[in-house]
């Protein structure tokens, strides 16, 4: 090889290891576009209100609740509301249940997605399991609520609106079984009074 | 396999011989010669999937294959043509022609050369054998289509798509190789006085090709590894239960894949700026519109990759963005388009086979590029997606476009070659019956697309049955049609009962290719020509 071809070759090597690198940077890249632009659904982290939102009493948005499981979550998981109208800007409240049908103690983190993307970012939780992980024993049942609130300058074409959540087992966490039992966070379960099968 | 057959021996030719020749050849002319025999193997291999595909939908219903066995044979057509054909045979023509029409002995880096063609035999083997291993019932072939999206080939692909995932590592080195090779010979080995723009039209849709090749092949190499992690190694990329998220693996892949089709086709742009100019004796019309259009083209393709994605879910703003990005294209194509035109105007035209296919590309290329500029419009893709619609284009532009030019440059450059001129009546028997059997091929399809028939299907509705046979019977006529050139291609390498070809081969042609003797000597340019 001549010194002009080495040339050619080096540099060109450069441009290749380059791109290579850049086909992975995108994966970061996708998620802070997502985050930012709020596209995909990636719904913003907790909501504080620095002042009342106006309610717009004028119209009303559908705003429905889904449930999944990662297919490794021996988990049962449900919303007690499937779906609710409410008012842009105004305080809504709606509970899920969720229920460790394992007989193994389980870290799980819930993952929202909000759909259409356009409204991920005018729909402000300001209470959610989502924001912490979550530590049900085995056979242990749960109920988490979600409080939300829809600003109400989303755009008026929206007229529906679908918040759905992924539980799936907090990476890592099924071999160090004794941070569950450490975890204060167990403690504030509450028993449900009916199975959640009948809901 | 002899390609060249030696008449005159004006030079001192020393030819390794057997097959040692070809297995470790570093000679440009011995590794053009092997990547167009690789890709017109390719074809036969591809067309016959496609001729089962078309067989099962002569008729509604199950015939032959079972729907999984189906989905094996779109996936493997597709990429058997895209990767094993059209890509193969522009770089044995680029090895070919490159160093003749730039005056210079050889590629830059014969060995790496070398090295190049021998991944692809290797990386198509494993492809195939995944098939052979599927007709004997040993697991599924990869069935996702050639677009391999997550999760179908991540979470739901079958064994067999660590091959597949090998393989396309393979061919993205041979293809990286390849580029690399062609860019280090256009920038060192022109010949004295050969300026950039002086360069033919060829060698410029080849350089700007090659950088879009060094550009997103390594982004194919990268997509395919995520998805080896996430299948074996416990990430989660794509999948969404574990932070990924599928939508991600089609904006990467397509990032490459929309640079990729015009890989695919401005080498055939190429081929066409040479072969018009040539059959119409007159200078081609707008040589540095033609380089300015096609960088044009290479830069857009950078920015609307995610045309192919309108029915993912996008925001407004960004689904407008790509449709007007992609709508641009038009532009610099149609420069193109109407520079071919206007070459041929007022020139004294002769209707050769290599012309008539040009024609034939000028003509039916551009209406693959209409269908596009249709897709492009995102509340009527919304309709044609995955439909097809979708296949008539990209059949369009790539059998009568991409294909197309390949012809053409084949019929072009065998004399030169060989040293014997084809045999012309073969020559117009293959074209005629080409070109009327594949718009019987794939017209129809653009009207079963529209009436809503869904792609990569083994069995259909009624109501699409009549198209559907009219399409199948275009198939096997177009499919054996190409046994044609097969025939003639030997006849000419052969030569018996062929005329000899004089040095400059056609009337009009141009070009420092056409200084050499037919057939070009073992070893050209030795001492470099000057070009005024």
């Amino acid at each position: 090889m001549n010194k002009d071809d080495k040339k050619v070759v080096k540099n060109l090597m450069f441009v290749v290891v380059g791109m290579f690198g850049f086909g992975f940077a995108l994966v970061p890249l996708y998620d802070v576009l997502c985050e930012v632009t709020g596209l995909n659904g990636k719904t913003g982290v907790q909501y504080v209100s620095e002042e009342q939102m106006q309610v717009d009493t004028s119209r009303e948005i559908k705003v429905e609740f889904l449930a999944n499981l990662n297919a490794n979550m021996p988990w049962e998981f449900k919303p007690l509301t499937t779906a609710l109208r409410v008012h842009p800007g105004e305080v809504a409240k709606v509970v899920y249940v969720a229920k460790n049908t394992s007989d193994r103690d389980i870290i799980g983190n819930a993952v929202p997605s909000v759909s259409p993307g356009q409204a991920a970012s005018y729909f402000m939780k300001t209470e959610c399991f989502c924001f912490t992980e979550q530590v049900l024993k085995a056979g242990e049942e749960k109920v988490m609520p979600v409080v939300f609130i829809v600003d109400p300058a989303i755009d008026e074409d929206v007229r529906e609106i679908t918040l759905s959540y992924t539980f799936f087992i907090k990476p890592g966490s099924e071999d160090a079984k004794a941070s569950v039992e450490a975890s204060p966070a167990g403690s504030v379960s509450i028993a449900l009074s009916t199975p959640l099968t009948q809901h | 396999m002899s390609a060249v057959i030696e008449e005159h021996h004006d030079d001192h030719d020393h030819k390794p011989t057997g097959i040692g020749r070809w297995l470790f050849s570093t000679n440009h002319k011995d590794i053009g010669t092997m990547y167009l025999w690789f890709s017109f193997t390719m074809l036969f291999i591809g067309g016959a999937l496609a001729l089962v595909i078309r067989a099962e939908l002569f008729e509604p219903g199950l015939q032959f294959v079972e729907p999984e066995f189906f989905n094996q044979l779109t996936t493997l057509h597709g990429l058997i043509m895209v990767f094993g054909v059209i890509m193969p045979a522009f770089v044995g023509l680029a090895n070919w022609m490159v160093p003749l029409m730039i005056g210079a002995p050889d590629m830059a880096l014969p060995r790496m050369n070398n090295w190049s063609f021998w991944l692809l035999p290797g990386a198509f083997g494993i492809l195939i054998a995944s098939l052979i291993m599927s007709i004997m019932g040993m697991g599924s072939a990869p069935n996702f289509g050639w677009t391999f999206y997550a999760p179908l080939s991540t979470t739901y692909g079958p064994d067999s798509t660590d091959y597949f995932i090998f393989s396309v590592h393979m061919m993205g080195i041979s293809s990286i190789m390849g580029a690399i090779n062609i860019i280090a010979t256009i920038i060192n080995m022109r010949a004295p006085g050969m300026t950039y723009m002086k360069m033919p039209i060829f060698v410029w849709t080849w350089f700007i090709t090659a950088y879009l090749l060094i550009a997103v092949m390594p982004i194919l190499a990268g997509v395919v590894t995520m998805m080896l992690t996430d299948r074996n190694f416990g990430t989660s990329f794509f999948d969404a239960a574990g932070g990924g998220d599928p939508v991600l693996f089609q904006h990467i892949f397509w990032f490459f894949g929309h640079p990729e089709v015009y890989i695919m086709i401005l080498p055939a742009f190429g081929i066409i700026s040479q072969i018009v100019p040539t059959f119409s004796r007159k200078k081609i019309f707008g040589y540095s519109s033609m380089v300015y259009a096609t960088s044009s083209i290479a830069f857009l393709s950078f920015i609307v990759w995610a045309h192919h994605m309108f029915t993912t879910g996008m925001p407004v703003a960004t689904e407008l963005f790509f449709m007007y990005a992609t709508m641009l294209i038009a532009v610099p194509t149609g420069v193109k388009v109407f520079n071919w035109v206007s070459t041929m105007w007022q020139g004294s035209l002769t209707f050769e086979t290599p012309m008539l296919f040009a024609i034939a590309f000028i003509f039916l290329f551009t209406i693959g590029g209409f269908s596009g500029l249709m897709l492009s419009i995102v509340p009527a893709d919304f309709q044609y997606h995955d439909t097809y619609f979708v296949v008539a284009h990209f059949h369009y532009v790539l059998v009568t476009g991409a294909l197309y030019g390949i012809f053409a440059g084949v019929y072009y450059w065998l004399p030169k070659w060989t040293g014997n001129m084809y045999d012309e009546s073969l020559g117009k028997w293959h074209f005629w019956v080409s070109t009327i059997s594949v718009n019987i091929l794939f017209f129809p399809m653009h009207f079963v697309g529209l009436a809503g028939m869904p792609r990569r299907i083994p069995d259909y509705n009624m109501q699409f049955a009549e198209f559907n046979q009219i399409a199948s019977i275009g198939a096997f006529i177009f499919g054996f049609s190409q046994l044609i050139l097969l025939y003639n291609v030997i006849k000419t390498i052969r030569g018996k009962n062929t005329e000899k070809a004089t040095d400059q081969v056609w009337e009009g042609a141009e070009g420092l290719e056409w200084t050499l003797p037919s057939p070009a000597p073992f070893h050209s340019f030795t001492t470099p020509p000057t070009v005024k």
